[in-house]
């Protein structure tokens, strides 16, 4: 199996601050800390290149750069790619992160690097590619190459890493639904215990952290603006053509309504978070184009969008609902709405 | 108040002329179970099933899972306020065919109703596949309005769960235990020094298909109220719920809610169980602020030192779960939530869709969209294509040889926020 390494223009020997203009080079043999990682790892698998590059000419020219490294990546037919430890370098961390980030996305090949945990490029990366935790400098090589080393044959080797805690990375934020030796029950009263006698605990779900939307601006004339309606609440033409999901959507509809005085009688609900009934006698009621349409017969609104968007809010991931959000948001832009009458149940 | 539960271990059960139980065995009378379900002239048809751990059985759709029992000494027998008269509960003792659960199945009015595999990779993400489960596949009459179709199915799980519980009056119970907490004075005199730790329950309580039941009343109708630990243990509480299979409450988890039996152990030793309060989980904001203040300050006239709060269901709830859990800690009322998370098919997204930072001590019982991959089944309960509409289902989430994809949100019970099951979230 062959592995190809990223370093710097100082771990890749050629220089220091003078040669961080450098661009990339592959070299054909491990250099560096990649003849460490050569070392640890034995004859499992082989170093066949190192990619160097200079910290200031990959982020001075990011796009270029990380479209001739994926390149060198690509041709070399790497099992698995491994970059810096960068330790607490700034720079450096940037460039072993987004080459981390982008060769697991874009080429599908698992990818390794280490960092300081104050270092920028952490959060550039631990979502992608396994980010080993190291210390803030170079001295702490000795302590970071072996736990990259055992990591890196675990995902050559296709074995599902343990817990971040137990192969020292940052964790990637993915939460995995495991099982317990204890009941639920159990473990909320010995957390309660534990609580109640100031012992140290660990919660098992940290707060999430809410990122905040500024409101647009108002709509200064509503006589002359048209008006899209978009809903959480599962309301969808009868038969649900697009099997949109009753739960944890993962798709959302975009149906044609022009001409149409209101959605009664052709639309109901598939959502399984609410009482179905009243909604399904009169879909209005959640989506309320009937309202919408009088307000246009009074000109008090400009006119009604011809398209409605619709999918199910209930236990739809936020990630998701983001993504719905942007997709429905850029068509309704480029359409030219003023307005949206977003309703949720 | 002291409540006896005498367990009448059941190993096997099986289909004869006769409901009774002998050595351990419960001989189920199907025509008898059927006949009597069929006294309620809104049911149509009735089909009674075996279905017992390791058999490679789907048991789709559930609707609610019910403990058989009998009340042996004491009043209220059944589920009073709902299918008896009613009548003070958590007294006397019961006899319980342990063991054996009531799981009913028919035609679906909501999306949100579950599955059940009794083998393999599905076994293990529900509770409900180590009982011994007799299947009521109940067929109301045509016509009716939801609501009362709704409402004749669940009724005629409770009334099959009666019927089947009876079997056990006249049994020596192999285990009995004791369920004993006096009054607040009592309990107060008897361990002073002990920390006083309430449950906080929370019920769905939002509309067809979404209640929880407490003494027959719609919880959506209450403000948050105080029940004795064993008024819950002996039938005063039931579900009303069709929401995700994998967290709500069913009856026989209220029977037996996890919860109440895990602070029970401890009552006495550790701390002084002061009671259960169940708080409505309503829509509205005004009920939000109602029902979270009115708990908190329940919380705080007990003089609770801490509280455990469980969710049911998840979205609009969190709010609630974070907003009672706020006004503890600010009042100096220690807290525990249990909940479980929407974090996505990969696990990446934010798990819930409101916050506290007083929020520091939570067990996450799973996530809801984790997606698990089930064999066929040699044998279907039910209906099999449910799936495409339930919760956590997809149309053409069946493979061709019969295995099927599904979110842990079809699986009946998999992610209990009373924490009745075993699953947790790791974060990697």
């Amino acid at each position: 199996m062959k592995i190809v390494y990223y370093v710097n223009q100082f771990f890749g020997q050629i220089g220091g601050e003078e040669k961080a203009g450098t661009p990339p080079q592959y070299v054909d043999k491990a250099v560096g800390p990649a003849g460490g990682f050569q070392t640890l790892i034995k004859d499992e698998a082989q170093v066949v290149g190192t990619i160097i590059c200079g910290d200031n000419y990959f982020n001075e020219h990011k796009e270029v750069a990380l479209k001739e490294i994926l390149a060198m990546v690509k041709d070399s037919g790497a099992d698995l790619f491994v970059a810096g430890p960068a330790f607490n370098a700034g720079r450096y961390g940037m460039a072993c992160a987004q080459v981390s980030a982008a060769v697991q996305k874009e080429l599908e090949i698992p990818a390794l690097t280490g960092m300081y945990e104050e270092n920028p490029g952490l959060e550039e990366a631990r979502s992608e590619a396994y980010v080993i935790k190291t210390g803030d400098s170079a001295g702490t090589m000795r302590k970071a190459l072996p736990l990259m080393a055992a990591l890196g044959l675990k995902l050559l080797k296709k074995v599902a890493p343990g817990l971040p805690s137990e192969d020292g990375y940052f964790a990637q934020g993915r939460r995995v639904t495991v099982f317990s030796d204890k009941r639920g029950s159990v473990r909320a009263v010995e957390m309660l215990l534990k609580r109640l006698a100031e012992e140290p605990f660990v919660t098992e779900l940290p707060m999430p952290v809410f990122d905040n939307v500024p409101p647009a601006q108002a709509i200064a004339d509503l006589s002359k603006a048209t008006i899209a309606l978009v809903t959480s609440g599962g309301i969808v033409p009868l038969g649900n053509p697009d099997r949109i999901q009753s739960a944890s959507a993962q798709k959302w509809g975009k149906y044609d309504i022009s001409g149409k005085k209101a959605l009664k009688g052709d639309f109901y609900t598939i959502h399984g978070g609410y009482d179905p009934v009243y909604a399904n006698a009169y879909a209005d009621r959640v989506a309320p184009l009937d309202v919408l349409y009088e307000l246009k017969e009074e000109g008090i609104i400009g006119d009604v969008y011809p398209y409605f968007y619709t999918t199910t809010g209930t236990g739809t991931s936020v990630a998701s609902s983001v993504a719905f959000g942007k997709e429905i948001g850029k068509e309704l832009k480029e359409a030219g709405v003023s307005g949206v009458l977003l309703t949720s149940t | 108040m002291k409540l006896e539960h005498g367990h009448i271990y059941i190993k096997d059960i099986v289909l004869g002329d006769k409901t009774q139980v002998e050595g351990g065995v419960l001989t189920v009378d199907a025509q008898a179970l059927i006949a009597h379900l069929k006294e309620d002239n809104k049911v149509k048809n009735v089909k009674v099933d075996l279905a017992r751990p390791g058999e490679e059985i789907r048991i789709i759709p559930v609707k609610d899972v019910i403990e058989p029992r009998v009340k042996v000494i004491g009043e209220g027998n059944g589920f009073p306020g709902v299918t008896s008269k009613i009548a003070q509960m958590g007294e006397g003792k019961v006899h319980i065919l342990s063991g054996v659960a009531i799981v009913t199945i028919g035609d679906i009015v909501g999306f949100q109703e579950g599955v059940i595999d009794m083998w393999g990779e599905g076994a293990k993400w529900t509770p409900f596949s180590k009982t011994l489960n007799i299947v009521v596949d109940i067929e109301p009459v045509e016509g009716l309005d939801p609501h009362v179709h709704e409402r004749t199915v669940r009724f005629a799980g409770l009334r099959a769960a009666e019927f089947i519980g009876f079997a056990g009056k006249d049994v020596e119970p192999d285990e009995v235990l004791v369920y004993e907490i006096g009054t607040q004075v009592e309990e107060t005199a008897k361990y002073p020094d002990l920390p006083r730790v309430a449950y906080v329950e929370m019920l769905i309580s939002q509309g067809l298909l979404h209640d929880g039941y407490i003494y027959g009343v719609n919880s959506q109708q209450i403000l948050p109220t105080l029940l004795h630990p064993n008024e819950e243990l002996d039938n005063a509480v039931i579900s009303g719920n069709c929401v995700a299979a994998c967290d709500k409450i069913t009856t026989y988890q209220h029977q037996n809610n996890a919860v109440i039996l895990d602070l029970y152990k401890e009552h006495g030793k550790t701390i002084n169980f002061i009671g259960v309060i169940l708080t409505p989980e309503l829509t509205t904001l005004e009920g939000k602020f109602r029902t979270c203040d009115y708990t908190a300050k329940l919380c705080v006239n007990l003089g609770a030192d801490a509280v455990i709060i469980s969710e049911e269901g998840y979205g609009n709830p969190d709010s609630d779960l974070v907003m009672i859990c706020k006004r503890c800690e600010q009042k100096g009322i220690k807290t525990v939530l249990i909940t479980d998370e929407c974090s996505g098919w990969d696990g990446m997204s934010q798990p819930l869709t409101d916050m506290a930072e007083e929020a520091v001590a939570v067990i996450s019982t799973g996530n809801v969209s984790h997606v698990v991959e089930l064999t066929a089944a040699k044998k279907v309960l039910g209906v099999a294509e449910a799936i495409y509409t339930l919760a956590g289902g997809w149309e053409g989430c069946i493979a061709e040889d019969g295995s099927m994809k599904c979110e842990l949100n079809a699986v009946i019970g998999s992610t209990s926020e009373i924490g009745y099951h075993n699953c947790t979230v790791e974060l990697y």
